[in-house]
Parts: structure tokens; C-alpha cells; sequence
């Protein structure tokens, strides 16, 4: 009995020890520029420890690790990219939300965009279609229109 | 055709499905390692015991072993210790301890109290050679071989079970000779 | 004896949803009349017990009975009342029993209110509905009852709710979510039996119509309850993370977005109905798969559930038969024949299907991007999908779908003459265009994409307004005009309105926000985005059952005049030990500012994450417009057919019609198959 409470207790605490409150630190920045290379950095890098959440909002001890690196390889006048580089060497392409193009990765960016032009070209190729045979005899007039609607209607309530 | 196509939908869930099944009892939260294959970064940290001694990657070569990432403010590792010892002193695995983001004085008193089962250990007081490695959580154990290179991480809690079922096979692998159990 | 007699309604419940899901489905079959007649009573029996069970369960929570395992998890003894209540959604199980009971609801619903429908049609989907419910309640029952007691000794107080979850949020985030997702299940189930009845007419669709409606429009409101929750609660000033748990309701309202729209198509004009049968399957599949993904915990998510592979494999059961089945009886029922119905390609049904593409491709992008990592994992390499990606393909998916949008209002069946549309678009962009780069400008900082932002916002505001004053103008003036418009027009401007003040909220607070982190102490001043924030004093306070650290920041504005004082605090939950960050926040129609705790730093100094929020409220005023609008829409008078039959008019003259030409009828628009 009182395993299973203590478990339970300890699961709580183990989901709420990452996102219970965001940590921050007080960093100084240069510049202006450098600040929202920093927030944007920060946002774009995923905790490898934690559920599902960015560096910048992660409280958990690694986060607070790396986000001191992060700042730290900007003072060095790293560029974006090989800051995040230098990430993904020591913890994987997991790390980066903003998964790179790649072989691997392909289907996953381009298959929006091939379904989107497929999409639309089948969409306009059923209108000229249905188009070329529409002007048959089977479309309803306007009054045949009307009428058959208030038919449907009537139907309906007799089935009550 | 026209009833294929109606067959799309269904065909393009049963994936789905499969993939589902294949996945549901995978561990979302555990991480490949970046650094498989490779050598150990280089470092240069003090030991443990004696600050004076400084350690560098090459003091991780020459037989296959384990790395274990431990310190005293993680509770894990404190449930780990015992079969560490038993790994050393009955198997004669060679263990080398990164004691990871720790005070020395509370490391030494822990070894003194609950054996020390590590060969040496290295002193990473700010997690540097952790952060180069990729450490996201103790416990980790590294196994690295005799040449010096990374090829397996454990994350989490070794025991009679990882050992028999996951270290000592890649360990073998590495051309381990030690004892079998 | 309370839980008891909860479990018990339970299991009864249980067995009649076991007897709704036979006895009318084969009376449908067999076409006999007295077991189709079971339906109706079986359901509303039906949801009966599941409130009585749901009441128990409450009822367990109100009187601290702590022996139910649920209630020891989720409760305290400290938690005051309303909270105890919304407790009982505040852990799987009981969500789950809130999910079963609402499904039970929609049932009875279905059951009370579709008098005017077919016997066979209404067995059928009251079938197929006690179907779906058996599934929820045998996954109760068999791996999620919660009723389980702690015997013989519990603990005298319980482990208490996540602070998270202790706040109004959730006490209404969660029933409106699941009023949405679960409601799908109704077009769902109106799809199936049409299926079933080999009957794919206009009037299916017309039956559907207005539950999918107010299912979406739930759906809307509960979607953004969450978001603003998440706002304020979670403390980072964030309000859409692309989280998975996100994900899966976003799916869902996607592709309702699209049957919505695609009912229209099939009820008005009678095309296109294998597209939306299949939708309607898809988006309440889509519901059924956010459950999985959140309870099966395959994913890693922020938001904290308890998951279990074990409860996995039983929704990934439910999933397979669910899904598989009723894709199974699609591919082999729906029909493949062509309606012989024809439009050109710039009629308005060209528009709605490619809105309903495009709202396609963005539902299997959110599904895609969700599960690639998973799919990625299987073939052994390792990638984070994340918000850089869905923005990035929403930037690109949303502009080109408001663009069709704008166009596809002034659009008319069948064919648009294209002197229509070449007298009033290029109005549209000429006002959009000076718009669109003013707004920008004016917040100091052209970026493309918030140009972008602005242009379709005031595109489809400016397509909707003169949509609307055409639709008005009668000889007795615009307004007389307007209020004589229907109801259904009124839900679907209100409904397009609320999605570009949504679209603009997200623009310009995407693009503007301004936010800082800084280490405060009393006196410190910090200056964001005009606004002077001065830090007064921290303090500390007893709550009912936590401990409060608590600052207190003034904020001026530019011309130095107080405009409130904020009190953004750091909790520490006494029973759980849990730290809770409580946000301070100025709210405003044109901009919130955000004050945050974060850690002591030094004595009497803590770091805070100061935010400037422009327009941040327009994503919730937009998305209520949004509900609201569905709401309008299904109050239209053509829904209420019975109280006009009550009121007898001219039913008579009808009936005598019917009785010539009625038996033609359904098969003059049908298709064949």
C-alpha cells in the first residue's frame, strides 16, 4: 500500500521537476543583437532531459548548462550555426527543434509541399472535367431546384 | 483503380498502426548517444583523490571499460554503488569514475563510507568534460574501448540484469578478457 | 459503498452500451421495426447511469473518501471544493469516465433530438455511437476503473491535485475539449450508417451538419481555453508550444475545419460525398488518435499524464478496430461513380475543396511532423520536430489557404463569371497591401512574415465586410438588411472575422513580443517596449495550501502614469512539494504585460522574465468569435424543422405534394453505389 503511494508521489514529482517553473538567469549581452541571438538560440534547442521543452523555458539542471554554453560560445563570437553544431556533436540531432534537411529528413519537409501542388492540380483538373460535362440535360432548372428541396423537407418530417 | 484508391486510406493507417506497435514499448526520453563510435574528447581534469594528478583522455585507454558518471547529489547512483563494487572487486571490471557537477569533500566521504569500486576517478567540478561527452542525466556508464573510443552508454541504474544483458556482450565484443560472471 | 454503487452504474452502462450496439444494428439489418425501436431508450437509459456513475465519482471526491486510489492520487483534504470537483477530470481516470459521459451525452442527444430522422438511419448511428462507448467503457472497467480502493489501510490525506491543474482553466479546459472531440463521433457515426445503408444522399449530410458544427465549435472554444491557460499558468508568457498533446487537438479541429465545410458542399450541391465521408471518419479517427498519443505516452509531451504501454495497447486495440473498421467499410462501400453534377473551376465548389485540400495538407502536416520522430527512431537515427517546423509550414499553409478563402466568398455554385471576380479582388489587395506594410511599419520593424500576417488578415476582413454589405442591402436600409440575413450567414462571417483577428493576434504577437530577463530588486526599473516596470517589494504569504513568495511591480506607462500594479508570485505546494510559478499580468486589447518569477539570485533579488505582449489577446477574442459563429450557424431556423412542424405550417400542402412525387425524391440527386 504504501509503495504504491509513495510511487505515485514520486511520478508527480518526477513530471513536475522539469516543468514546475521556468529558470532564467540574469545574462549580460553585448548588444542588443546578441540578446535575441541568444532568446532565439535558446528557443530553437531542445532539452535533452526533459519532456518535450526548449533550453529557454526547461528548469532542469542541463538546460541551465546549456544555456550557460550557449551564451558563453556567443562571447566567443560563434556564429548561429556553429553554435548549434557544436551542440549536436555532443548530444545528437535530437537536440535541434528545427530538424536539418537531409536525406532522412526529406519526406518530412517536402511532403507539404508536393501535396499541396498535387492537391490544387487535381482540384482544378475535376473542374474543367466536370465542367465539359455539365451542360447536359440531368442539372435541374432553378424551379425544379426549389421544388425538389421542399420535397426533401416535407420528406423528412413525415418520417417523424 | 477507383476502388484501390478508396483502399488508400486504410493502407496508409495500417502503418501507422504497425508503427505503433513496433514503438509503444520504446523509452521516448532516452537519447542516442552523438558520440558513438568516436574518441573520447579530449580533456584535461584533476583527479579526485589528489587535484595535483591531472587526468587526460589518454589515461582512457588501453583495456575496455567503463566510464561511470556519478555524484553524491543523485540518488540513483547511490541505488548503482553496490554493484559497482561487486563489477571491480568480483568481476574485475575496469571502472573508471566521472565524478560529474560534485564537492570533492562529499565525493570522498562517499567513497570511504560505500567502497570505492573505481580504478581513479576524475574530478569534473563544472561538468565540462559531462557536457563534451553529452551526460543528461546521472547515472551514466560509458563503455570505451582499449583504443580510446566511446562505443556504448547506459543511462541509468546498472545492474545484475544491464550487465549480463547489455554491458558484458559489448564488453566481450570489445575484446574484454575478464571473468564471465 | 459509494464507489461501489459508481462501479456498478459502470458496469451496467457497460452492458447497455453491449445492447445498443447489437439489438439496433440488427434490427436495421433485418429491417424489424420493434428491435430498431430499442434504440432510443437504450441510449437514453444509457447516459443515465453513466451521470450516475460520474456522480458517485464526484461524490467520492467531495467527501474526501481517500480508500479510492483516484481520489488519494488527485485530491486533498486542504483543496478547496470547486477544485475537488474538477479533480475528478484531473487524472486518466476520471477523464476517461468524464470522456465516456460525454460520449454517452451525445448519444442521448442524437437520440432526443433526431426525431425527424429514419428509423433504420437513427438505429444505425445510435448503433455505431454504443459501439464507440463500448470501447471507452471496457477500457475503463478493465485498465483505468477509478473506483480501485486502497484496502485494508489508505492514507488519511490525499497526495493532492498537480498545482498545474488548480486553477479555473481546467476546470473548464478539458469538458469543452472533449465536447469537441467527442461530438465528432456523431458525424462519425451519421457517415458509418450512411455507409451502411448503401444511402449517401444530400440529406446525410444535412443530418450532420449541424452536430459537426457545434462539435467544431466546442472544439474552437476548449482549443483556446488551453492556449490561454497555458498562457498565464505555465508562467513562460507561451501560448501554443506545438507540444504533442497540442497536436493532437489541433488535428482534429483541422480536419473538422474541412467536413464542416464539406458538408456544405454535399448538402447544397450533392458532390463530393466520398471525399466527406471520408473526412468525417478521419477527423473523429484523428480524435481517437490524440487519445492514444496522450495516454499511451509514445511520445514525449510537456504536459504531464500518466501513460502506461499497457493502457497503450488497449487504445491501440480500440484504435485498429475503430479506425481500421470503419476505413475497411469505406474502401469497400463508398461509391466510386462520378456524380454527374458539374461545376466549373471557379465555382464555389472548386474553392471549398481546395480550402478542404489545403486544410488537409495541413492536418497530415501536424500528424506528420507529430509522428516523424517516432517513424525516425524505428529506422535508428534520431530527429526533434518542433515549433521552428510547424511555423514554418503554417506560414506557408495559412496565407495560401485565406488567400482561396478571400476569393472563394464571392464564388457561386456551379461557376463564377469571371468578371465577378476581376471587379473585386484587385479592390482587395489594394486595400490589404497599404495595410499590411502600415501596421508593420508602425510597430517598427518590417519583417516578411509579419507583412504576410497582416495581408491575409485584412484580405479575408476586407473579403468577409463587403460579402456582408452586398448580402445587407435591401431597400429598407443595411442594418434592417443585415439583422434579415440568416443565421447560418451571421455564424459564418462571425466565424471568419474570428479567424483573422486570431491570424492578426498571432502575427503581430509573434513578431513583437518583447521579452526580458533581468535581475530585479526593490527599486530596480526595468523598461520594455515603452512601459516602465519598478519593482516595489517582495513578500511572502500562506495560501490554503501553499506558500508564496510574491513580488510586487508597478508598471507606468510611457507618459509616467501608473497603469497597475502586478503581483507575480512563486509557489511552493506544501503536500506535493511542487513549485508553481503564478504570472503577473496587465491584460489589455492591444498588448499584456507580463512579469514572471524566476530564482532568488541574491538576498532580496530574483531574476524575472520581464514580456511585452502586443495583441496577444486577439488569439482568444478571435477564436471566440470563431465558437460563437458555429454556435449561430446551427441556431439557423432550417435546423428547427420540428418546431415549425408544431406550429403546423403548411405542412398539409406539403404531405399532399410528397404523396405524388415523394417516392422519386431520394433518388433524384443520389448517385449510384
Amino acid at each position: 500500500m504504501n509503495l504504491n503511494i509513495s510511487r505515485l508521489l514520486l511520478a508527480g514529482m518526477i513530471v513536475l521537476a522539469c516543468q514546475s517553473a521556468h529558470a532564467l538567469e540574469p545574462y549580460e549581452f553585448p548588444d542588443e543583437q546578441t540578446r535575441l541571438r541568444f532568446q532565439e538560440l535558446t528557443y530553437e534547442l531542445r532539452c535533452p532531459k526533459c519532456q518535450n521543452q526548449n533550453i529557454a523555458d526547461s528548469n532542469a539542471p542541463i538546460a541551465k548548462d546549456l544555456r550557460q554554453e550557449v551564451h558563453r560560445l556567443l562571447e566567443e563570437g560563434k556564429r548561429d550555426d556553429e553554435i548549434v553544431y557544436y551542440l549536436v556533436e555532443r548530444y545528437g540531432d535530437f537536440i535541434r527543434y528545427r530538424p536539418p534537411f537531409s536525406l532522412n529528413t526529406a519526406l518530412l519537409w517536402l511532403t507539404p509541399i508536393v501535396l499541396v501542388v498535387v492537391g490544387v492540380g487535381v482540384a482544378l483538373w475535376l473542374g474543367r472535367r466536370r465542367k465539359v460535362t455539365s451542360n447536359g440535360a440531368d442539372d435541374l432548372s432553378p424551379e425544379e431546384e426549389e421544388r425538389l428541396a421542399r420535397i426533401l423537407r416535407a420528406q423528412d418530417r413525415t418520417f417523424e | 483503380m477507383k476502388r484501390f484508391l478508396l483502399f488508400l486510406p486504410l493502407i496508409v493507417a495500417a502503418g501507422i498502426f504497425f508503427l505503433f506497435s513496433q514503438m509503444l514499448e520504446h523509452d521516448p526520453n532516452e537519447l542516442q548517444l552523438a558520440r558513438k563510435d568516436k574518441p573520447v574528447p579530449a580533456f584535461a581534469l584533476p583527479a579526485l583523490r589528489d587535484a595535483s594528478r591531472i587526468l587526460t583522455e589518454q589515461n582512457l585507454r588501453g583495456e575496455p571499460m567503463l566510464v561511470n558518471v556519478w555524484a553524491t547529489w543523485c540518488p540513483s547512483c547511490h541505488v548503482e554503488h553496490p554493484y559497482l563494487n561487486k563489477l571491480a572487486k568480483q568481476y574485475g571490471v575496469k571502472v573508471v569514475g566521472l565524478n560529474y557537477k560534485d564537492e570533492r569533500e562529499e565525493a570522498l566521504k562517499w567513497l570511504a563510507r560505500l567502497g570505492d569500486p573505481y580504478v581513479f576517478n576524475i574530478f569534473d567540478e563544472d561538468g565540462r568534460l559531462g557536457l563534451d561527452l553529452g551526460v543528461y542525466g546521472a547515472p551514466e556508464t560509458y563503455l570505451v574501448d582499449a583504443g580510446g573510443i566511446i562505443r556504448y552508454r547506459h543511462v541509468g541504474v546498472v545492474d545484475d540484469k544491464v550487465w549480463h544483458e547489455i554491458l558484458l556482450p559489448r564488453m566481450q565484443e570489445a575484446g574484454w578478457q575478464g571473468a564471465e560472471s | 459503498m459509494i464507489a461501489e454503487l459508481g462501479h456498478y452504474a459502470l458496469i451496467l452502462s457497460f452492458c447497455l452500451a453491449l445492447l445498443l450496439s447489437v439489438v439496433p444494428l440488427l434490427g436495421a439489418w433485418w429491417q424489424d421495426e420493434v428491435w430498431m425501436r430499442f434504440s432510443r431508450p437504450l441510449a437514453l437509459t444509457q447516459v443515465v447511469l453513466v451521470f450516475a456513475s460520474f456522480v458517485a465519482l464526484t461524490t467520492c471526491f467531495l467527501i474526501d473518501d481517500f480508500s479510492v486510489q483516484y481520489v488519494a492520487g488527485h485530491s486533498n483534504s486542504l483543496l478547496p471544493w470547486y477544485y475537488k470537483m474538477s479533480a475528478v477530470w484531473g487524472g486518466h481516470e476520471g477523464s476517461l469516465l468524464l470522456w465516456a459521459l460525454i460520449l454517452a451525452g451525445w448519444t442521448a442527444a442524437v437520440a432526443r433530438f433526431s426525431r425527424q430522422l429514419p428509423l433504420p438511419m437513427i438505429s444505425r448511428v445510435l448503433g455505431v455511437l454504443g459501439i464507440v462507448n463500448i470501447g471507452f467503457l471496457s477500457f475503463i472497467l478493465l485498465t483505468s476503473n477509478p473506483f480501485n480502493r486502497y484496502l485494508p489501510n489508505f492514507p488519511p490525506d490525499g497526495v493532492d491535485l498537480n498545482p498545474l491543474l488548480q486553477d479555473f482553466g481546467l476546470i473548464v479546459h478539458p469538458p469543452m475539449l472533449y465536447m469537441g472531440y467527442v461530438g465528432f463521433s456523431v458525424a462519425f457515426a451519421f457517415a458509418i450508417a450512411a455507409l451502411l445503408s448503401g444511402r449517401l444522399d444530400a440529406t446525410w449530410a444535412r443530418w450532420s451538419r449541424p452536430w459537426t458544427t457545434v462539435a467544431w465549435a466546442f472544439l474552437t472554444l476548449g482549443i483556446s481555453l488551453g492556449s490561454w491557460w497555458a498562457y498565464y499558468e505555465l508562467g513562460w508568457g507561451g501560448w501554443w508550444f506545438w507540444d504533442p498533446v497540442e497536436n493532437a487537438s489541433l488535428m482534429p479541429w483541422l480536419a473538422g475545419t474541412a467536413l464542416m465545410h464539406s458538408l456544405a458542399v454535399t448538402e447544397k450541391r450533392g458532390v463530393f460525398k466520398s471525399w466527406t465521408v471520408l473526412l468525417a471518419i478521419f477527423t473523429f479517427s484523428l480524435s481517437l488518435l490524440g487519445t492514444f498519443l496522450v495516454r499511451s505516452g509514445i511520445l514525449t509531451s510537456v504536459h504531464a499524464f500518466a501513460s502506461d504501454p499497457e493502457r497503450g495497447r488497449y487504445v491501440l486495440m480500440l484504435l485498429l478496430i475503430t479506425i481500421g473498421g470503419s476505413l475497411l467499410i469505406y474502401a469497400l462501400r463508398a461509391p466510386v461513380v462520378m456524380s454527374r453534377i458539374g461545376f466549373s473551376e471557379r465555382s464555389r465548389e472548386i474553392f471549398l475543396l481546395l480550402n478542404n485540400i489545403i486544410l488537409m495538407v495541413a492536418t497530415l502536416t501536424v500528424l506528420g511532423g507529430t509522428l516523424f520522430p517516432l517513424g525516425a527512431e524505428y529506422f535508428g537515427y534520431e530527429v526533434s520536430v518542433g515549433a521552428p517546423y510547424f511555423n514554418l509550414m503554417f506560414a506557408f499553409l495559412v496565407p495560401l489557404l485565406v488567400l482561396i478563402m478571400g476569393v472563394g466568398i464571392y464564388s457561386q455554385w456551379k461557376d463564377t463569371k469571371p468578371g465577378v471576380l476581376v471587379r473585386k479582388i484587385p479592390l482587395l489587395a489594394v486595400v490589404s497591401l497599404p495595410v499590411s506594410l502600415l501596421v508593420p511599419w508602425l510597430y517598427g520593424e518590417m519583417a516578411f512574415l509579419a507583412v504576410v500576417g497582416v495581408f491575409i488578415a485584412t484580405w479575408l476582413t476586407m473579403a468577409t465586410a463587403r460579402d456582408v454589405i452586398q448580402k445587407s442591402s435591401s431597400k429598407k436600409g443595411y442594418i434592417r438588411g443585415w439583422l434579415k440575413t440568416s443565421r447560418s450567414f451571421k455564424g459564418m462571417v462571425l466565424g471568419h472575422l474570428g479567424l483573422a483577428v486570431t491570424i492578426m493576434g498571432a502575427t503581430i504577437v509573434s513578431h513583437y513580443n518583447v521579452e526580458k530577463d533581468v535581475r530585479m530588486e526593490p527599486g530596480t526599473i526595468v523598461t520594455v517596449a515603452g512601459y516602465q516596470l519598478e519593482l516595489v517589494k517582495f513578500d511572502k504569504y500562506r495560501g490554503p495550501n501553499f506558500l508564496s513568495e510574491r513580488a510586487e511591480v508597478r508598471v507606468r506607462n510611457s507618459a509616467g502614469r501608473e497603469v497597475s500594479t502586478l503581483f507575480p508570485e512563486k509557489r511552493r505546494y506544501t503536500v506535493s512539494g511542487s513549485v508553481m510559478t503564478e504570472a503577473g499580468i496587465d491584460p489589455g486589447l492591444f498588448r499584456d504585460v507580463y512579469v514572471s518569477m524566476g530564482e532568488l539570485v541574491a538576498d532580496d533579488a530574483w531574476a524575472m522574465r520581464v514580456q511585452y505582449k502586443p495583441l496577444v489577446r486577439w488569439l482568444w477574442l478571435g477564436s471566440i468569435f470563431m465558437g460563437w459563429g458555429g454556435l449561430l450557424a446551427v441556431a439557423d431556423s432550417r435546423y428547427r424543422v420540428r418546431l415549425r412542424q408544431r406550429l403546423g405550417n403548411d405542412t398539409r400542402k406539403l404531405e399532399a405534394e410528397v404523396g405524388i412525387t415523394g417516392k422519386a425524391a431520394p433518388f433524384a440527386r443520389g448517385e449510384a453505389g
